[in-house]
């Protein structure tokens, strides 16, 4: 199984952390676009798309080829790979989130004992 | 004085699982030590919801939680983090079945999915299934490739998943 290194989920976090790269990333999930299309789309210089797609490139996000004068871009995903980290990342997200909610269980059990006592007495 | 038998010394960590059930859904279980009621109780009542939604080790914080929960009822939690601007989800609640069934929407898309979780009691404790249903396999597939995802509220998840990659470096060799 591939090894995935912090660092790469440091550069695709900061990656997605943009708005306007998370609106690439799922227009490219439409169709491949060139970095001409989506500047026009998201009305932005070429300059600063050509940014952009450098960032989501740079976290391998994205993958970009240039044919004659027109640079495509396309979702640069590894399929396969990608679900299993997906699955293990988001079955880490919820681990967490229930150890936590261990607690707020455990904390309810014992306030329903203590209440119970009360209505006891 | 009454060190009461069923605070047991935290037994062996219960397992979270998640697991691809089709092309369009997942299915995350747990189990949890306590009686489906007050499991339940933790998923529908926002002031509780609000300390196990956004934990802390993932670096996230939850900025405002609410939730009606009943049929027809609107939830909108928002969550922040440092690193980033704050992510919104919404949606409606479908059905709520006290102590066993709670059906929501995921608003943020059109592509978002339906998420189902049951809380079935045995013995005192409490097995959950989560299970998440999209419109179509590429929705989820979207998701997985963290797209179509950042639309439908699954940024945050990821963007916590990435966040908690990191705080648990060690683990990440074992992917």
């Amino acid at each position: 199984m591939v090894q995935y290194v912090p660092t790469g989920f440091d550069a695709s976090f900061s990656a997605l952390s943009d708005a306007t790269r998370r609106g690439v990333l799922e227009q490219l999930g439409r169709a491949d676009a060139s970095i001409t299309d989506l500047a026009e789309k998201f009305h932005m210089t070429l300059t600063g798309m050509k940014k952009h797609v450098g960032v989501l490139e740079q976290a391998g996000l994205v993958t970009t080829e240039k044919v004659g004068r027109v640079r495509t871009c396309k979702l640069g995903l590894r399929r396969l790979e990608e679900e299993a980290a997906w699955i293990e990342r988001y079955r880490q997200l919820w681990g967490a989130r229930f150890d936590e909610l261990d607690k707020v269980v455990e904390e309810l059990k014992q306030k329903e004992k203590v209440d119970g006592r009360k209505k006891r007495e | 004085m009454d060190a009461r038998k069923e605070s047991e010394p935290t037994p062996m960590k219960n397992r979270t699982t998640v697991e691809r059930k089709s092309e369009r859904e997942w299915v995350v279980t747990r189990t949890f030590n306590g009686p489906a009621r007050i499991v339940f109780e933790a998923w529908t009542k926002p002031e509780l919801l609000k300390r196990w939604w956004a934990p802390k080790s993932t670096g996230m914080s939850l900025l405002s939680c609410e939730a009606d929960v009943r049929v027809g009822g609107r939830y909108r939690f928002e969550l922040g983090h440092e690193a980033s601007k704050p992510m919104v989800f919404f949606g409606r609640y479908i059905e709520v079945t006290p102590h066993s069934r709670l059906v929501w929407t995921n608003d943020e898309s059109d592509d978002g999915a339906v998420t189902t979780v049951t809380f079935e009691e045995k013995d005192g404790k409490t097995l959950l299934v989560m299970h998440e249903l999209y419109p179509s396999k590429e929705a989820l597939d979207g998701v997985i490739a963290g797209m179509a995802g950042m639309e439908e509220g699954m940024s945050e998840t990821f963007a916590q998943l990435d966040e908690l990659l990191v705080t648990l470096g060690a683990s990440v060799g074992s992917l």
